[in-house]
């Protein structure tokens, strides 16, 4: 095993504004190499790799899944050449970077991709800092591994304090063709749900709630033929999930000395996979999400959406192993590493909890409980793309989501994220735009408004203008809705105080909002990030002029 | 080639081509575009009543969400060389609504008998409760009407059991002597399949299946000195791409 950078000790100042400087990221063996500067070369080729047992070529960066850690300092220019060493197009991406539009990285909205052979030089001041990430926006690479970290360092210190800073990214690996996925899912929606209801269900249910009881269960979901196991359509049964590229068998170490403050930057950058986190034995202090410094939260478990990035501080005090564990939501397995004081020691891995499942209220019926709002049908009703159409949405920042609920644990909800500093833009909003998340789960076509984006007008925002988006999820998924060059502040009760995001985790049958200003003119994307569900209809263009 | 001749036919049928609305867009459209699916739904050996028999039933389709081309093929190989209840359709299919899409193309009866042509209009989708339906309406080119009735409903045992039960049945307007069948229900076919998903795309299975004809199609049978009714223990595989 190499041995660790050495670690770096801090004299807090007297002042009384804390700010600490960044500590050198501590490296484990085998991690992705960390890049720092203003100048970077990135080339895009496959490597094999194996995972599984059996060997299947990446598309990497610069020959690593994942991609190396590119760290940035906010306010410096920074220029990437990457060069595609592909015979196929590819882009790169930066999540949550406010770029022009023109270096988004987007092929069709921001350029025109890069071809085979070809360079192209991305070339941005970095207006920002905090944990984000870089990934691929093209023919579904990500799945194939063409993702990394991204930390912007502030240029004014860290307000918390910490002694170590590790990236802990999560992915989800499959041997599987990214088309091969796609295919199989317009076939059968649920091939990979293999936690559906059986017979032997109905038998524990009907000992459990009675005959009548577990019949009337399954005649309600019959008569809107859903499955209440749909949770993740993409599921273990395919996908090996990697903390950092190491499969759980592999594990990832991150090293400590007990007392120390432990910086963990979690990034979501699987294709499909939503993580519910936790350390058991240490308390987790939520201090960012999305890049955005908040107040800190100390939670037990939090859920992090695709694409969604939270940096805690844990500090554990004991000299012994804790296991980093992140279960998919539908418990289908976990990516797993280690918090020790030495190299070579394993936690144990926590049992997985129950699988959660959909309920009535997932198909915005239940009519009883939550503030309400009722809200006119959708403008398409449903339809070849639409087999729901929620009539009472239901406020659900508060619930920290399906399978979370358990009173021993407290895990993060929405409403707790208040950012550290106001919003800049006092302004109402001038206008809603109001959009349903739609979808045909038995046809797996997923879109806004019941169109797919092939079918699509964009959304024009006016330069500078103020707007709330208004969102309501018609469908019984979770949805991670990402917005690229403008943030989406989430209206979510702390007013001047919405935490500043990139992506917002949108719960069944939830209405939820967020304000915008559309700052930077141009082109951008607007989808949800769940990849096929993106590949399958759900993204549109937003225009700002 | 072939797939580029589909192409061409779907756009003729008026499938809309892709990326209408983002014709500038460079990148790929969001949208898969066009899928190619087939499966064997029906591929075993019957065993008993007096005539052993081979059976498939399979169906593929190619194209879009919403249009697609649309196959079906079903008979019996029987042990004494022929092949009866040959049934092939070539199908424009549109999605229509949430859960169903109609289906209107041609029908033609090959198999050892005398062939016959059918002009097809049906509709196929799920049901609530998750019965999976497809019924048919047929009219062919010597004036004769017939309807096809097809239900089947997946019970799942374990993750990887499943238990279906199905159901066929045809309705003849007119006798037709040449093709053996009644006017009336002519015949029906039932069984109920466990199969296996060692994959969810390849199923061994086991049923046993039920096979009657009825009226005058029944006594056609007794003519060829064929068992009206069948009871029959019957294995196979169900696969899919």
């Amino acid at each position: 095993m190499a041995s660790l950078i050495p670690r770096r000790r801090f004299i807090q100042t007297a002042g009384a504004v804390a700010s600490f400087p960044a500590p050198v990221l501590a490296m484990p063996s085998a991690s992705p190499t960390l890049l720092r500067g203003t100048d970077f070369a990135l080339e895009i080729g496959t490597i094999p790799v194996n995972f599984t047992g059996q060997q299947r070529r990446a598309t990497v960066v610069n020959g690593q899944l994942p991609a190396p850690i590119l760290r940035w300092r906010e306010g410096d220019t920074v220029t990437l050449a990457v060069t595609n060493r592909l015979a196929e197009p590819t882009s790169i991406h930066w999540h949550g970077i406010r770029t022009p539009s023109n270096m988004d990285g987007v092929p069709g909205l921001s350029f025109p991709g890069i071809a085979p052979g070809e360079s192209f030089i991305y070339r941005f001041p970095v207006p920002q800092s905090g944990t984000y990430w870089y990934h691929s926006h093209s023919g579904m690479q990500e799945q194939l591994g063409l993702y990394g970290a991204l930390i912007v360092d502030p240029r004014d210190g860290y307000v918390q304090r910490f002694d170590r800073d590790y990236v802990v990214l999560l992915s989800d690996w499959t041997d599987e063709r990214p088309k091969t996925i796609v295919s199989n899912l317009k076939f059968q929606a649920d091939y990979y749900n293999f936690g559906q209801r059986t017979a032997g269900d109905f038998l524990a249910d009907t000992r459990r709630m009675g005959l009548g009881a577990a019949v009337a269960d399954r005649l309600a979901w019959g008569e809107m033929r859903m499955a209440p196991t749909d949770i993740l359509d993409v599921s273990g049964a395919t996908y090996t999930y990697l903390l950092n590229g190491f499969t759980p068998a592999a594990n990832w170490t991150a090293l400590f000395r007990p007392g120390e403050h432990v910086r963990l930057r979690f990034i979501n950058a699987s294709a499909m996979s939503i993580f519910d986190v936790r350390i058991p034995g240490l308390t987790m202090t939520v201090v960012q999400a999305d890049g955005n410094d908040v107040q800190p939260v100390p939670v037990d478990a939090f859920r992090i959406g695709t694409a969604e990035t939270y940096d805690v501080i844990v500090t554990p005090a004991e000299d012994r192993a804790y296991a980093i564990f992140a279960q998919a939501e539908d418990r289908s397995g976990h990516a797993f590493g280690t918090l020790a004081p030495r190299v070579g020691m394993a936690a144990p891995i926590p049992p997985m909890d129950p699988r959660p499942l959909r309920t009535m209220g997932d198909m915005g019926m239940d009519h009883s409980g939550h503030g309400t709002h009722a809200v006119p049908a959708g403008p398409s009703g449903l339809g070849v793309a639409v087999d729901n159409v929620v009539s009472i949405p239901a406020e659900r920042l508060d619930e920290p989501g399906a399978g979370l609920e358990q009173a021993e644990r407290r895990a993060l909800r929405y409403s707790d994220l208040r950012a550290l500093r106001p919003g800049i833009d006092p302004r109402p909003p001038g206008r809603d735009i109001v959009l349903r998340l739609t979808g045909n789960m038995h046809r797996f076509i997923w879109g806004f408004d019941g169109r797919k984006y092939s079918e699509a007008k964009p959304i024009d925002l006016r330069l500078n203008e103020r707007v709330r988006f208004v969102v309501i999820n018609d469908t019984m998924m979770e949805h991670p809705i990402h917005l690229h060059g403008l943030w989406s502040e989430l209206d979510n009760g702390q007013d001047a105080f919405r935490p500043y995001k990139h992506t917002v985790l949108v719960k069944p049958a939830e209405r939820i909002a967020w304000l915008v200003t559309a700052d930077l003119p141009g082109r951008w994307a607007f989808h949800c990030h769940l990849l096929y569900h993106m590949e399958t209809g759900m993204f549109r263009e937003v225009r700002v002029s | 080639m072939r797939t580029l001749a589909i192409c061409c036919l779907l756009s003729s049928l008026g499938a809309p081509t892709l990326a209408q609305t983002q014709a500038d867009h460079t990148g790929h459209d969001m949208d898969p575009g066009i899928q190619f699916h087939g499966i064997l739904d029906q591929f075993e050996a019957r065993i008993g009543g007096g005539a052993n028999a081979f059976r498939w039933e399979g169906q593929a389709w190619i194209g879009t969400d919403t249009d697609k081309l649309w196959f079906k093929s079903e008979g019996f190989a029987l042990g004494k060389g022929g092949v009866e209840d040959g049934r092939h359709e070539i199908l424009y299919n549109r999605a229509i609504s949430t859960w169903f899409d109609v289906q209107a193309g041609v029908r033609t009866d090959l198999d050892s008998g005398t062939s016959r042509h059918w002009a097809a209009l049906g509709v196929r989708g799920l049901l609530p409760h998750f019965f999976e339906l497809e019924a048919t309406a047929y009219a062919s080119d010597n004036g004769h009407f017939a309807a096809r009735l097809g239900l089947s409903y997946d019970v799942r045992l374990t993750q990887r059991w499943v238990l279906q039960p199905e159901i066929d049945l045809n309705v003849y307007s007119k006798t037709d002597p040449g093709r053996h069948v009644g006017s009336g229900l002519a015949s029906l076919d039932a069984g109920v399949r466990l199969r296996y998903e060692i994959s969810r795309k390849f199923a061994p299975y086991v049923g046993v299946t039920y096979s009657g004809r009825y009226g005058q199609t029944a006594r056609f049978a007794r003519q060829e000195s064929e068992a009206a009714t069948a009871v029959q223990v019957v294995f196979g595989i169900r696969s899919w791409f």
